[in-house]
């Protein structure tokens, strides 16, 4: 007699905690083995690229913040590069170092969360509440000097909107020495961790060739073993003055992925560092007043720069008629923006590329034959942010 | 080709007729396709052995709804290997349908569906053309043009039907879109006069 078998699907979220935000992902199991995960995805879309046609170019800017929330700034610079390319303007040099700076503290935080709630999907609680104090301190230093913890805003086109304030660069310099202690501690929780590692070794494994195939990027090519980071093969803004390594993973499982994330934090220490010891003193924004609005000082007696305040904030600045892709290594992976403007104020098409879009699109290949317990390691592992995939 | 200059020549001379025109803008290559030469000028760039672009970036289209070919379409690649990058772009009709990439690099079913999606432009041999980001059962295409900022429906929590329901948007105040074109160039409604 045939022994009879029937698949079972089962919905997984969209208010699941271990979807990493609203995901809905429809499983097709047999017994405990997954057959097949049709992730539906959607459930955040906010539009973002209309409503960017329909604004300025600055105030097109903030909607990068909301895209993947934990390491805003890393969006914002997408965008002003895109402009700056296009507009041929020269961004001061300690502008740049700013900009270094406050985009590898976005990778830590971003890096922090995703380790933290990795461990926390296959059990592990301490993590997330170590992880999180630190984290809380790095959003500090966002508000300190954007004047908001996540929602930065920060990066204009041309430089940065100020200079950094009093007494934020010693700060950042101790945490800076505080903070590899506190990834050793993580790595004492979890690196040799026998629960950790029964969970995430040899789970979802991703060859070099699927990676590929499959538009990975970040942390999920490199644990793949392609070594490809945009600030070392196609450097951007200032990162070629800089000493860094790009870790590489071997086996594309799980558990690379997340060494490959530790290192890299110890990577993004050691870019601060030369920051803070080499950040020349001068202006943060380009000094081209078609640009960048005036110093609010100057607006009180200077009738050129009342004007130049009054067009920038209501017609914005005009972009010529271009066409360009320009791309940043955000944390989760390679960020894109495709920029046409049509020589007016706003932009005529903004096509966002957010990594985690392909990574979530890949997770039927990734979770194919494992067990259902295995579905929230492999996506704790992709470093998913609906903010981005949905947009 | 770890020249952007060599790789042009190379592209050109491999696929001669297939690429309209090309150009190096930005340090990127951008090449205008014929849309049904599409899949062998993407297969050959990405098995030519001097080329090698092994990864397909993003797919996206653009409206313009005033040309007699509306949409065009644009492949984004990149080759890790000589580090470059490539933008295949062409135009096409409101009803054309065009040919999926799943084929070649698999990455390219959702972001098909993204276009699919947002444009309402078909792809022939898709394995699975659902609507991907925008709700179950929502009508129109968003990033069209002509296509409202505000949309058309709006949801809220219906107390007495105690369930969501859709509404069709009622704004108090409508969306302004402020000219703001300088006085000194004259603004769009003066240039009209002038023309008239």
């Amino acid at each position: 007699m045939a022994k009879q078998s029937k698949t079972l699907n089962l919905n997984f979220g969209p208010q699941h905690p271990a979807a990493h935000g609203v995901l809905r992902l429809i499983l097709e199991l047999d017994g405990e083995v997954v057959e097949k995960a049709d992730p539906h995805i959607g459930l955040l879309h906010r539009g973002t690229e209309k409503l960017i046609e329909n604004k300025t170019y600055a105030q097109a800017l903030p909607y990068f913040d909301r895209l993947d929330y934990v390491a805003p700034m890393n969006q914002e610079h997408a965008f002003a590069l895109a402009i700056e390319k296009i507009l041929k303007i020269e961004v001061p040099i300690r502008a740049q170092f700013i900009r270094v700076m406050f985009c590898e503290i976005g990778r830590i935080l971003s890096h922090i969360l995703n380790i933290t709630t990795q461990a926390l999907d296959v059990g592990a609680l301490t993590p997330s509440l170590w992880g999180f104090e630190e984290r809380e301190t790095l959003m500090t230093f966002y508000e300190r000097v954007s004047g908001s913890r996540l929602h930065a805003n920060y990066f204009r086109t041309g430089g940065v909107h100020r200079d950094l304030p009093r007494g934020l660069e010693e700060d950042i310099g101790k945490f800076c020495n505080s903070f590899p202690k506190i990834i050793n501690d993580l790595e004492t929780l979890l690196t040799d961790n026998r629960i950790f590692k029964q969970r995430n070794v040899d789970i979802g494994i991703v060859t070099k060739k699927d990676a590929l195939d499959y538009s990975f990027s970040g942390v999920m090519l490199r644990g793949s073993g392609v070594p490809w980071d945009l600030r070392k093969s196609q450097p951007y803004e200032c990162y070629d003055q800089f000493d860094f390594d790009i870790p590489i993973g071997k086996n594309g499982d799980c558990y690379d992925r997340y060494l490959c994330r530790i290192e890299e934090m110890r990577e993004s220490v050691k870019i601060i560092n030369q920051c803070l010891s080499s950040i020349p003193k001068g202006p943060v924004k380009s000094m081209d007043g078609k640009i960048t609005p005036p110093p609010k000082k100057e607006i009180k007696d200077s009738m050129e720069a009342l004007i130049h305040h009054f067009k920038l904030f209501t017609e914005g600045y005009r972009v010529d008629k271009d066409e360009i892709y320009t791309a940043v290594e955000a944390p989760k992976g390679e960020f894109g923006v495709y920029l046409i403007s049509d020589g007016s104020s706003k932009p005529y098409k903004c096509k966002i590329r957010a990594p985690g879009f392909s990574h979530l699109q890949a997770m039927d290949y990734l979770i194919k034959g494992h067990m259902l317990a295995d579905v929230p390691a492999v996506l704790g592992s992709l470093d998913i942010v609906f903010g981005e995939i949905d947009r | 080709m770890n020249k952007i200059e060599d790789l042009e020549k190379k592209i050109n001379s491999e696929l001669t007729t297939k690429i309209k025109e090309s150009k190096i803008l930005h340090n990127q290559l951008y090449l205008s396709i014929n849309s049904e030469d599409l899949l062998d000028v993407i297969l050959l760039l990405k098995t030519n052995k001097d080329t090698k672009f092994k990864q397909l970036i993003d797919i996206t289209a653009v409206d313009y709804p005033e040309n007699k070919k509306r949409f065009k379409i644009v492949y984004l690649l990149l080759s890790h290997e000589f580090n470059q990058r490539i933008l295949a772009s062409y135009f096409i009709n409101e009803n054309e349908k065009i040919s999926s990439l799943v084929s070649i690099f698999p990455s390219a079913n959702w972001m098909e569906r993204e276009i699919f999606d947002m444009y309402g432009i078909k792809f022939n041999d898709h394995p699975d053309l659902r609507r991907i980001l925008t709700d179950y059962n929502f009508e129109g295409f968003p990033l069209r043009k002509d296509f409202p900022l505000t949309g058309h429906n709006e949801v809220r929590y219906s107390e007495e039907d105690k369930k969501v329901i859709y509404e069709p948007v009622k704004l108090e105040q409508n969306y302004r879109n402020f000219d703001y074109e300088s006085p000194w160039e004259g603004t769009k409604y003066i240039k009209k006069q002038i023309k008239e």
